[in-house]
């Protein structure tokens, strides 16, 4: 068994398209997971006990239960009950929503941190609740919990291979097509590991200059 | 947040019309009307007191009275049937051991804790009841917003909010919650900056700032809210000893150029001597004794006074 450079070179184009589509899924997911947790969050802590808890046992579901099946239910049970979607949608929604219980989780924690002091200035000051949230709470709790979300973009990136699994042609994907043509595996899955080290390095570094910027004060 | 979940139920136009005509000569002119009231008084004021004190807070302000006021936590019962009342425009100092329940009336008075039983009066207005169809209901979220908007608090540990500049903190209030204009809210910043000797830190952020000049600008982030009543909440114990006095300095000016009523909880009894018209003396809820400072330090009757105040010297 030896490394062919010249296969390498022949199959990296289309290594680097289903790269593309890794990261498009990881980061459209990722805004959603943001997004979306914060939802969960917000809408745990509203005065009324159904939402709580219907929330509450929602999440925990989602978070119990692994991401493949959870892909499988959207791409293949969603259609029976009239909703269809593309391989790359479901896969990324599926994703975004899966680690949307994770971020919520987060951002509770980082809520909880602001002191109790906060909440009661506010009210000294008769900030109404959406200023409370938007202009205290929120900016610092997130400050808080940033290198935590950042790591969960990286967690992500990692478990996207996992779209693979409904025929999303990302990068894993691309690199079994190009294995299974060729039958050679070897340089393939070799650059799906170094291209996901690549990405995964450059994103570790963003997050902790974004870290270093925003954890300081 | 206690509040929140208290609230019996929406603010409906009826109640806001209740709430507000109950007290036909009062309501208008402490809330709508301060800010800009407080430019004409402005005037009047800085020819006698200088131009500091212009920033202060002016007016007619409430008095307060406790009637039967019962505040639990759990089984432990803080504040048993107290009853007291505050003069308008009077400044009184609570003392007492830990546990006595002095922080609590004061917290109390910014509904940072929920009343269990009895009735607390702020001017001619209950803080913790409306009135509804001639009957007196547990207050809305709606009613305690406007009740709170004649009370500021200051607090041990000051809460400036570290997200946010100097400035900042002292404007979002006003802005937010009273509707003053972005530059009217900057303008009153600078002149209370300048009151409390911090005008160079305006762009400064709370962690860039030493304890004395964090609660400073917490002292002058109360008063843009242009409260009617002040609570300070043993505002100089969480500072070190030698930036004490010029947090208690600021604070005795500003008691003596400004027309508030004054609550404040210390443990600093040269200060509450120095502030204070009253002092009222507290013992396991209850008040075991009050009067005149010179009284109370000088010549106290109870004997439950005498042993705190030589423990508070003895320390």
């Amino acid at each position: 068994m030896t490394w062919n450079w010249e296969y390498t070179g022949e199959i990296l184009p289309d290594l680097l398209s289903g790269l593309r589509y890794t990261v498009i899924a990881t980061l459209v997911g990722y805004v959603i997971a943001l997004i979306l947790g914060l939802v969960w969050t917000l809408l745990r802590r509203t005065p009324y006990p159904a939402v709580n808890h219907a929330v509450r046992w929602v999440t925990e579901f989602i978070r119990s239960t692994p991401l493949i099946p959870q892909l499988y239910f959207v791409f293949f049970v969603l259609p029976s009950l009239g909703i269809t979607l593309s391989p790359l949608t479901a896969g990324i929604i599926t994703l975004g929503v899966h680690y949307s219980t994770y971020t919520a989780e987060v951002y509770r924690a980082g809520i909880a941190d602001v002191p109790k002091g906060q909440w009661e200035a506010c009210t000294a000051l008769n900030l109404p609740k959406s200023r409370v949230w938007l202009d205290v709470i929120l900016p610092q709790a997130v400050r808080r919990v940033i290198p935590t979300l950042g790591n969960y973009l990286i967690a992500m990136f990692k478990d996207s291979p996992m779209l693979f699994a409904i025929n999303v042609a990302e990068l894993l994907y691309a690199a079994n097509r190009a294995g299974s043509v060729n039958g050679q595996f070897l340089e393939p899955m070799t650059m799906v590991g170094l291209l996901f080290v690549v990405v995964s390095v450059i994103s570790s570094i963003l997050v902790r200059r974004l870290e270093r910027r925003y954890a300081t004060h | 947040m206690p509040p929140t979940d208290t609230t019996p139920e929406a603010p409906t136009p009826d109640n806001a019309g209740a709430g507000g005509g109950s007290t036909p000569g009062d309501a208008p002119t402490t809330d709508e009307s301060a800010p800009a009231a407080k430019g004409v008084s402005t005037h009047k004021d800085a020819a006698g007191e200088g131009e500091a004190a212009a920033a202060l807070p002016h007016g007619a302000a409430p008095g307060i009275r406790f009637e039967k006021v019962v505040k639990r936590f759990g089984d432990n019962v803080v504040l048993r049937e107290l009853d007291f009342t505050v003069e308008p425009g009077e400044r009184v100092t609570l003392i007492g051991p830990s546990g006595s329940g002095k922080t609590t009336i004061l917290r109390l008075l910014m509904t940072l804790e929920t009343l269990n039983e009895g009735v607390i009066w702020i001017g001619d207005q209950t803080l913790w009841h409306m009135d509804r169809d001639g009957k007196r209901v547990p207050a809305n979220q709606k009613h305690l917003h406007e009740m709170r908007k004649q009370v500021g608090m200051v607090f041990q540990q000051f809460n400036l909010f570290p997200n946010m500049n100097v400035l900042r903190n002292l404007t979002e209030g006003p802005v937010r919650v009273l509707g003053v204009s972005k530059d009217e809210a900057v303008e009153r910043a600078r002149s209370l900056l300048d009151l409390v000797g911090l005008a160079d830190k305006i762009n400064a952020h709370p962690t860039q700032l030493s304890g004395g000049q964090q609660q400073r600008v917490a002292i002058a982030r109360a008063l843009a809210m242009q409260p009617k009543v002040l609570l300070l909440d043993e505002v100089t114990s969480a500072l070190d000893p030698e930036l004490v006095v010029g947090v208690q300095d600021l604070l005795r000016d500003i008691a003596r150029q400004s027309d508030l009523t004054l609550l404040c909880v210390t443990h600093e009894m040269a200060f509450a001597k120095d502030i204070s018209d009253r002092v009222l003396m507290f013992d396991q809820g209850q008040i075991v004794e009050e009067g005149p400072p010179d009284q109370i330090f000088g010549e106290p009757s109870e004997q439950r006074t005498r042993d705190f105040l030589q423990a508070v010297l003895a320390s």
